[in-house]
């Protein structure tokens, strides 16, 4: 049968083919929808910046001869241990609890085999994620599920979470199906209950009550280890100075891609603000207090290729968090799984249904059956491979525009393809010299009244 | 352990740092701190781990024996926000008042104040007991998951919003009962357990008293709440 393109019939741009199943869905449930993974929409993103390389007025570095180093150091202006991490990627914090024992396992396994650090999450420490992680930061939420400071003290970070990109606002939730007796355990509720966690830390509010939370961390930690504080971007200018004037020496920005293990669909699509939008105001903050490049600013929100960790860095980053490339990596959504998928109603690439904890390839389950098709090891070797791409692509792009270190990538080495990317980004659109809302240096198209 | 003196060792906040207070706690030399002109300052006694004895002379401010484990911290004046949040074991003493978000997310331990609890007591309470012997103030044992929480005089408002297995014993009036929160029986199991309390709260008059004892009611969950479907 022709398709009913073919047969001259019209697809309402508005009410689109998931638009409509939303509305079929509401109206014959009456429950809202609840889904993992990050925004779907398209919104200005790195594919709208381009990289300019080198030429006559910029020489490159030789590709394989010339160092292009890659470290990044957090802490050094409190920490007595400052965290080094041999790349700019790590992998960003995921519960125990959304993701089987076995993936946490793997996150640890191939981020140690590259020198650099995986994050606990909404749900403990596990023993199994602190034996493979040789760095491990560890967070402390809202909900405070399974905090203990003998995890504190073997931790070498504490991320503050304020909020998440997905859900500025929002908070955590697992449903029943996950909450196993060991996830029960970990977070002191019943199993198999509907947890929500709570959105507001507990004991603090506003920012002069952070500035106290976090020298309380470093007291009990003894100033040992860095300090981050993970905020969504929503208002990133003034988080990013209020994280600062609070003591952090990371402030880790995740943009409204940013994945999640279950969030209201209307969440995770409508709050926030894009991960490109968020870097110059954090940026700009950090510049303002003197202390960029100092402490240290972490994005996270769609990070896929290392042209994308390349532009962060470009932008004033000095390092990238990645949730769902490194499930990608382990083995999520992939085509090898296409008939289950069908079975739960998804498909291979659309996958979004983590809170079911039905997960085909064993990652987002506490199912053991399913935890168990996921070998830890195999699959730490596919995150490996991944991280060391990312790494190299972003080597690639820094030695073409002649840099010895990524985070010498700077604002000069891009352009935007987009009015909207260039006003978000205060880079001038490609082929001009003119950024929106700024007069131009003379030489661009619009200088000529073209 | 036996290495430790006997002796008490005081620790004058108008000359050293908590910083170096703190220091000292999480490698102790002795076994008897004696903590004095605190002055209102901050994470004070925060993060020990050791069977120490901690008294401090004055008002402390926030986090006073945060993520406290195993000794006794005990306060001879006022706590600040967050005191004993997150602890795991031992005991804190607050002879005075306490403020907002005692005992926050305690895992376990008992937190003991003489005087008043401020609004968010026992907020999200996990295991950990906590004995107030004047009132609280609203919102406390707020999505409280497990621990007992007893009050000796009235809970503010909204007690035990989105509480989960938490128990909790108010003896005075409650104004008002959060989302998810009731009056339960009091079984002869849940007696025991609230006049144990008081005992170890050294409230051991009150504990033998019949009468007292009587005058405690029960609140947990109507676990109304615990399955998203049936109701938001
Ligand atoms: C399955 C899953 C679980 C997550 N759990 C947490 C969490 O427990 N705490 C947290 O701060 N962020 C959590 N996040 C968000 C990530 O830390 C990170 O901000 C986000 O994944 C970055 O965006 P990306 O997925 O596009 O890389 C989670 C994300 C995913 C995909």
């Amino acid at each position: 049968m022709r398709s009913p393109e073919d047969r001259g019939l019209r697809e309402s741009a508005i009410f689109d083919r998931a638009s409509i199943a939303a509305i079929q869905h509401a109206a014959k449930t009456g429950v809202y929808d609840i889904r993992g993974w990050g925004a779907k929409r398209a919104v200005p993103h790195f594919d709208d910046l381009l990289f300019l390389g080198s030429a006559i007025s910029r020489y490159p570095m030789e590709g394989y001869r010339e160092r292009c180093d890659t470290d990044v150091t957090m802490g050094e202006m409190n920490a007595k241990n400052p965290m080094t991490l041999d790349i700019p990627i790590t992998i960003a914090g995921m519960s125990f609890g959304a993701l089987s024992a076995q993936a946490k396992e793997a996150l640890g396994r191939g981020a140690s085999a590259m020198g650099t650090s995986t994050t606990t999450g909404d749900g403990g420490m596990t023993e199994e994620e602190r034996e493979h992680s040789s760095k491990l930061v560890y967070q402390l939420l809202p909900s405070r599920y399974g905090m203990n400071p003998d995890h504190l003290r073997r931790a070498d970070a504490i991320e503050v979470v304020v909020s998440q990109g997905a859900k500025p606002g929002g908070s955590g939730m697992l449903l029943g199906q996950k909450i196993s007796s060991r996830v029960a355990e970990m977070r002191t509720l019943p199993e198999g209950i509907d947890q929500r966690s709570a959105c507001r830390h507990p004991d603090w509010t506003g920012p002069d009550d952070l500035t106290l939370k976090i020298e309380e961390l470093r007291e009990i930690t003894d100033w040992n280890v860095p300090i981050h504080v993970k905020v969504a971007a929503s208002r990133p200018y003034y988080d990013t100075k209020l994280a600062v004037a609070a003591g952090a020496d990371v402030v880790v920005v995740d943009g409204m891609q940013g994945g999640t293990a279950a969030t209201q669909e209307v969440f995770i699509e409508h709050v926030g603000i894009p991960t490109l939008a968020a870097i110059g105001p954090a940026v700009k903050a950090l510049k303002e207090m003197g202390v960029h490049r100092k402490v240290k600013l972490i994005i996270s929100g769609g990070i896929r290729t290392g042209a994308d960790v390349a532009k962060a860095l470009a932008l004033g980053a000095d390092a990238v968090a990645i949730g769902t490339a490194a499930l990608i990596a382990l083995g999520d959504n992939d085509p090898r799984w296409a008939e289950e998928y069908e079975k739960i109603g998804s498909a291979a690439g659309y996958y979004d249904d983590f809170h079911e904890g039905r997960d085909p390839a064993g990652i987002t389950t506490q199912d053991p059956k399913l935890a168990a098709r996921l070998d830890p090891v195999e699959a730490g070797k596919r995150l490996k491979n991944y991280l060391q791409v990312l790494t190299l692509e972003a080597q690639t792009i820094a030695r073409a525009c002649g840099k010895s270190h990524v985070t010498h990538l700077e604002p000069e080495d891009l352009v935007a393809l987009t009015i909207e990317s260039a006003a978000m980004t205060g880079l001038p659109l490609a082929g001009t010299d003119w950024v929106p809302g700024r007069s131009s240096n003379g030489w661009g198209p619009s200088s000529n009244g073209l | 352990m036996e290495t430790l003196t006997e002796t008490t060792v005081d620790f004058d906040l108008a000359e050293q740092t908590v910083r170096e207070l703190n220091h000292e706690l999480h490698a102790p030399t002795a076994t008897h701190y004696r903590v004095l002109n605190p002055r209102g300052a901050h994470s004070v006694a925060a993060g020990i781990n050791d069977e120490i004895d901690v008294e401090i002379d004055g008002d402390v401010g926030y986090f006073c024996a945060g993520m406290h484990k195993t000794g006794k911290v005990t306060v001879n004046g006022m706590a600040g926000p967050g005191v004993a949040e997150n602890m795991m074991s031992g005991v804190v003493h607050v002879k005075g008042h306490a403020s907002q978000s005692a005992a926050a997310t305690a895992h376990g331990g008992l937190l003991v104040v003489d005087g008043n609890a401020s609004t968010r007591c026992g907020i999200s309470l996990k295991g950990g007991d906590i004995v107030v012997k004047g009132n609280i103030g609203a919102m406390s044992a707020f999505m409280a998951q497990a621990g007992r929480i007893v009050v000796c005089g009235d809970a503010g408002e909204a007690l035990g919003d989105s509480i989960f297995e938490a128990r909790l014993y108010v003896r005075g009036k409650v104004a008002s009962l959060g989302a998810d929160c009731i009056a339960k029986e009091m079984r002869e199991e849940h007696r025991e357990e609230l006049v144990q309390l008081l005992k170890d709260a050294g409230m051991d008059q009150e504990a033998n008293d019949d009468a007292y004892v009587d005058s405690f009611t029960r609140y947990g969950s109507a676990r109304t709440l615990y399955h998203f479907n049936s109701g938001e």
